[in-house]
Parts: C-alpha cells; structure tokens; sequence
C-alpha cells in the first residue's frame, strides 16, 4: 500500500460529467444505461418539476400555499437522483427535496397540504418509502443511517439515500452520521446538493474545505462530485454508490455542484447576495435544456413534448391544489388526539378548553 | 425621542453596545453581510467590521461552544440562533457548558453570552420557527431567560443582557418586530433583567403574561373593562427568574390570579409563577390561579395555530372563571 508523505489530499476533486452544457455526451464510459422510454421519462419529470415550481411560487404569492422552498434549477440533482434508486429504497430529505418524494410516489396533493400547514401532508401512503421533509437541518443525515443499519440487520439489499445542502454539510449531525455510517458499513448515500449558498452565506464562506465530497475522507467513506446539472452524472453516480451499498461495500458522500434559479425561500430577496451574471452565468448549465438538446439529436423530443408536459403538469398541479384546499381542516381535539396511542386524561380534558 | 419598532429597537441596543464596548461581538447564520434573516443586524456588519460582526457556518451547537469560548478570552458574544426550533442543536452549549461555566471554573470564567432568538406563533412559519421553549431553558439553573414585550423594553433589557456577566436567553416575538413603534430613547438605558412591568392598574383580577401574550391580555381587558371588570396585567419581562414580589403585590390587591402563556401548559413557566404563588401568597387567594395556555401537544402545523394559541375570548374565560369561583 503506497503512502502519501507528510502532506494528504490538498487536490481538488474534478466532478463528473457526462453531458456537456451543449448536449453532447462528452464522457461515454459513465453514461449510464438508459432506454430510449427512460431517456422521455427523465425528460417529462424534469419539465414537470419545473412546471410545478413556477406554479407553486405563484400559488405561493395568491397564499394558497404555506412555507414553500423552490427547486428550479435543482432538477438534475432531484429528478436524477430519485430516477437511480428502487422502489423499496428509503428517502429522507430535507425541506426542499419535495419532487423526490413525489417521484417516489408521495401524492402531490398531499405535499401541497404539507406547505399548506396540514398534518395529513405527513402522511405518507404504506407502500412509499419516505419521511416527510425535515426542517432541522442534517437530522435526517442520522435518520438515514439508522434506516440504512436496519436494511442491514434485516438483511435487505435496499439503500436509504439522504439529502442536505451545502449549508447542511456544516452540521454536526452530517459528521456524525457519515462517520457512523463509515464505522457500520451502512448502505447510506449521504446527497448534498451544493448549490453554493445556505441562505445568504456563499459556499466560500461556509467552510475552508475544496470540496464536500473531501469530507468523505476523514470518515473513511467513498466521496465523489459531481455536476449537478447534469442528470446524466448524477444518475450514473447514485447507480454507482447504491451498487455499492447493495453489495455491502458501505456508504458514499455524493457532492452535486447546481445551483438554484430562485431565492432560497419566497419571503427571500436574492438580489442581496447574488449578481445577475452569476445567476445568467448558471443559466447557460440549466439542466434541463441540456437534457432537451440531448433528445433531440437523438429525435426523441420536441418542442410540442415540452409543451405537452408543460400544460399536463399545470392540470395536475391545479387538479391537486384544489384536492389540498377541499382537505377537511385540522381540528384541536385531532390534533391532541394525535400525541399517544392513547391520549391520556390529562389531555383528555385540554379538549374541552377548544370545545 | 426616536420612534422604533422592536426589530430596530434590538438592533439600536446592539449598535450601541458594539460601539461602547469593543469585545462585543455578534455572530450567527446570516447575521453579516445581509444583516439576518429579519434584518435584525442589518448594517452592524458594514459599520463595525466583518471582525465583530460575521457569519458562520450553519452549525448551531458550534455557534453557542465558539460563544463559551470567546467569553473565556474576555469577549462578550451576542450568538444569534436563527430560529428557535435550531437551539436544540446548541442545547448542550447554553444551558450545560454556557451555564455551568461560572459554577464549575469556581468563578474563575464566565460567560457574559446573550443568545439572541426570535419565537412565537401566529404568523404561519414552517414547523419549529414559532414554538415557546422559554420554559426549558427557564428550568434550566444559571442561564436568565428575558421575553420582551415591546420596543422600549427591548432596548433596555437587550443592553442589560449584553453587559450582564451570566448568559441571557434573549427571545424576540416574530409577532412583536414590526407589530407597533413606541418613542426609544437615544443612546445608553437599561431595563433591569428579573424585574416585571405592572402595565395595566386594576383591582379585580391579576393577569400574569410575558411577550405577545401581554397584548393579548390587554386587548381582554379592555372587553373586560366594559362590564365593569378590573384587570391589571403584569408583564413579566423575565422568565427566569421571576419577580415575585411585584405579582404577590398584585395579588394581595387583587386575591385573584391567572397567568397566560403561548407555550404549552404543564410544566412551563405558568406552572412557576403559580408555584410560587402559592408558596409567597397563598391566604391573599379568594379562587385557584388558573393557566391559560397552549394545549400539550407539539406546536400544530400553520393550519390550526389560530386556534391553538391563546386568544382574548380564552383569557376572559378564565377571568370569569376565577371571579365566579
Ligand atoms: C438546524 C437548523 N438551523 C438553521 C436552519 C435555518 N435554515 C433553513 S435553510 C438554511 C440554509 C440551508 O442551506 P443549504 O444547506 O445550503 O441548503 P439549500 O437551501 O441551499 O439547498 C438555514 C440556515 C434550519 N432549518 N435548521
């Protein structure tokens, strides 16, 4: 085994891409497999996402959604990354990872019922892998392992993958769940999208590190970057690691470089801390024409399938909205009753304070 | 006198401080550049320099230890938690290392560390932006736990926080930043930490609150009045400790009691100040003190949080309750 004299990993990671901003499959060795009907439905979710995001941000101004982070941009990441995993795989994402629980089966309506404030929006169908979104950043880093050490000791080849940002990759929990996982050999994918800012604060000043995935290295775990606007690097790269994972060989540290289109909330002004060229700049790598450019060289898309999408998704979006509103609301006595298993006296009688 | 609301009376009180004392500091997620979240800080970092005035990294219990040892080195750290929810996360800093500092070093360090948080309902947050955690930290022994109600006392109370020798928790009512303004002195004044407000005079009933809760209890008081009732509220100001002496002396006045809270019921900071009622002033009691509250669950989602905090119709309730009993 060859050892590394005195001064250890100062290089910078490159990270994979496989498709260029221009379309072109550039890296022919890490495309991954996808049929001509994977390659359209990739195209549909991302378009789809997309979709549903500019509609949610407007839904969001009329007030007829509550909390809401926007995903534009990320759609590589999300779309992808979902797309390389199997069903009985376990997600547990932070706030904004809502298209990957909804490709993973969560029913729209019930993560619009989720910003909108309704604890039904946690409820997660039985055959659907996922937590609800988590507000603590990097508390779901642990979730996942522990999910991921009980696919282990039942012996099942599946994975649980886990989403943060670059924000998040600062937490103590991230630390610990990485190194819990390295420790147990757990078949975990920790996922940071990186799209370079955690509100306000740039990735520069978030940490002195070159890159996230080198954080993979004090934890004794495999890390790798990758383009994050590029859903074909992302797909081969979680292919990758959930192979890994299946076959025991443990968890990886995926870094995605992306960025997001919109602010990081809708109560935020990105004007404060961004440029308009860093944002035109990002515009040129968005995920999605590139994806579109790909298809059609290969005459497999055009410009009415986008647009086709475009109004399916605007359908679905205000067929689920109107779902979310006509939800019987919440009531104080369900809210209580929903505490124990079985609600004790003393709470038993708070319910007449609401009566 | 200027006229502030509470957001730029906190942030007058920390400009003020930054400049009287240079080992203060402010730092937190967000905090420099853009001045916050809300903006509490905004400008402080353009005026008194990235030394004093920066962002982190998003890491809370990192935040409240890197607060621990900067008071060790002399400086005396405003640490702001981003959300309420996030200070578990700094838990083990504030109310174990932070709070024991004094105790276990034998005096020989301190740490003189406000943490600044904003909290409270009503105003539809995600989840764990709102929730009323006073009451955990107030349980907690060697850590003073100050809830503003308004801008004047906001000022005062943060600057006193900022020059007291011990950690403050220093919680800042989403609902309260903008709600209103009121005249803010110029400059240097203190509200003393640990002392309540009798806000409203009355001799029918005492209303004990702290925070939003207390113009919630004024705006009862003033439906109350217009039967005759007569309510006076005090505004704790200090979770912990209490001021005990001011509501006994209401209470002797008075010999009817309820205290009012957005956090939930048992085991917070109602069920203290009831507790100790009942040591200091139990025979001035004509009827039981009564809480009203948030009921024992996790705070709702927005949907419900209407209902679920306390509003004017359940505090008149509870004043009826108590004059009838
Ligand atoms: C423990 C905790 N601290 C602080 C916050 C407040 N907060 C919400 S999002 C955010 C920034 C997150 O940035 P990043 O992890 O990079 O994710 P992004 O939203 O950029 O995808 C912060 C500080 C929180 N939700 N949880």
């Amino acid at each position: 085994m060859s050892k590394v004299p005195y001064e250890v990993y100062t290089e910078d990671v490159e990270a994979l891409t496989v498709l260029s901003p221009a379309g072109e499959v550039i890296n022919k060795d890490k495309m991954p497999a996808l049929t001509d009907d994977q390659l359209k439905e990739i195209a549909y979710r991302m378009i789809f996402t997309r979709t549903w995001d500019d509609r949610a941000v407007n839904l969001g101004r009329q007030g007829r959604l509550g909390f809401y982070a926007p995903t534009s941009g990320q759609e590589a990441t999300m779309v992808g990354s979902e797309f390389a995993l199997e069903k009985e795989d376990f997600i547990c994402p932070g706030y904004r990872d809502i298209p990957q629980l909804v490709w993973h089966g969560l029913p729209l309506h019930q993560a619009f019922l989720y910003s909108r404030g309704h604890q039904h929006g946690g409820e997660i169908p039985e055959d659907v892998s996922v937590l609800p979104p988590q507000i603590i950043i990097g508390a779901q880093i642990l979730h996942a392992t522990g999910i991921a050490m009980g696919f282990k000791l039942k012996n099942q080849k599946n994975v649980a993958i886990t989403y943060t940002g670059d924000g998040g990759s600062s937490e103590g929990d991230f630390y610990e769940g990485l190194n819990f996982a390295g420790r147990f050999k757990l078949p975990v994918i920790f996922f940071v999208q990186n799209n370079g800012y955690a509100i306000t604060t740039p990735f520069a000043k978030q940490t002195a590190s070159k890159s996230i995935a080198h954080k993979a290295v004090a934890a004794g775990i495999t890390g790798v970057k990758v383009d994050g606007m590029d859903i074909f690097a992302v797909i081969q790269a979680v292919r990758e690691a959930a192979e890994r994972a299946r076959n025991g060989e443990g968890p990886t540290l995926i870094e995605a470089v992306t960025y997001r289109f919109r602010p990081h909330s809708l109560s935020d002004d990105a004007s404060k801390y961004r440029t308009k060229e860093e944002e035109g700049e990002w515009n040129e790598k968005d995920p999605i024409a590139r994806v579109v450019k790909y298809l059609e060289s290969k005459g497999l898309w055009s410009d009415e399938d986008t647009q086709r999408v475009k109004d399916e998704a605007k359908a679905k979006v205000n067929e689920e909205i109107k779902l979310a509103e006509k939800t019987e609301k919440m009531t104080i006595s369900g809210l209580i009753d929903s505490m124990f298993e079985t609600t004790p006296k003393d709470l038993e009688e708070q319910k007449a304070d609401f009566e | 006198m200027a006229q502030m609301n509470m957001k730029e009376a906190i942030r007058d009180a920390m400009r003020v401080e930054l400049k009287r004392d240079p080992n203060v500091l402010i730092f937190g997620e967000d905090v420099g550049h853009v001045g916050g979240v809300f903006r509490a800080t905004e400008g402080l970092q353009g005026e008194f320099g990235e030394e004093r005035v920066f962002d982190t990294p998003l890491a809370e219990s990192a935040i409240g230890g890197l607060a621990v040892g900067l008071g060790v080195q002399g400086f005396r750290p405003i640490a702001e938690i981003q959300f309420v929810g996030f200070i578990f996360e700094a838990l083990d800093q504030m109310v174990i290392q932070a709070a024991r500092l004094r105790y276990r070093t034998g005096g020989k360090y301190n740490a003189p560390i406000v943490f600044r948080t904003p909290f409270g309902g009503g105003v539809k947050a995600a989840e764990l932006h709102t929730d009323s955690l006073e009451g955990l930290i107030a349980q907690s022994p060697g850590i003073k736990v100050v809830v503003p109600s308004n801008p004047y006392d906001a000022k005062g109370l943060l600057i006193a926080a900022i020059r007291d020798n011990d950690p403050v928790f220093f919680m800042e009512h989403l609902n309260l930043y903008h709600a209103f303004r009121t005249e803010v002195p110029e400059g240097d004044y203190t509200v003393e930490i640990g002392k309540a407000n009798v806000v409203r005079e009355g001799s029918d009933v005492t209303i004990i609150a702290y925070g939003l809760m207390v113009h919630t209890a004024t705006k009862a008081a003033d439906e109350l009045e217009k039967s005759g009732i007569k309510a006076e509220i005090i505004d704790l100001r200090t979770v912990s400790p209490i001021d005990i002496d001011t509501i006994v002396e209401s209470v002797k006045k008075t010999n009817r009691a309820i205290v009012v809270q957005e956090a939930q019921k048992s085991a917070g900071v109602a069920a203290e100040v009831i507790a100790q009622i009942n040591e200091k002033a139990i025979l001035h009691l004509e009827a039981p003190v009564l809480r009203i509250a948030g009921p024992d669950t996790v705070y709702p989602f927005a949907q419900i949080e209407d209902t679920w905090l306390p509003n004017p119709a359940r505090i008149i309730a509870g004043v009826k309750k108590v004059l009838e009993f």
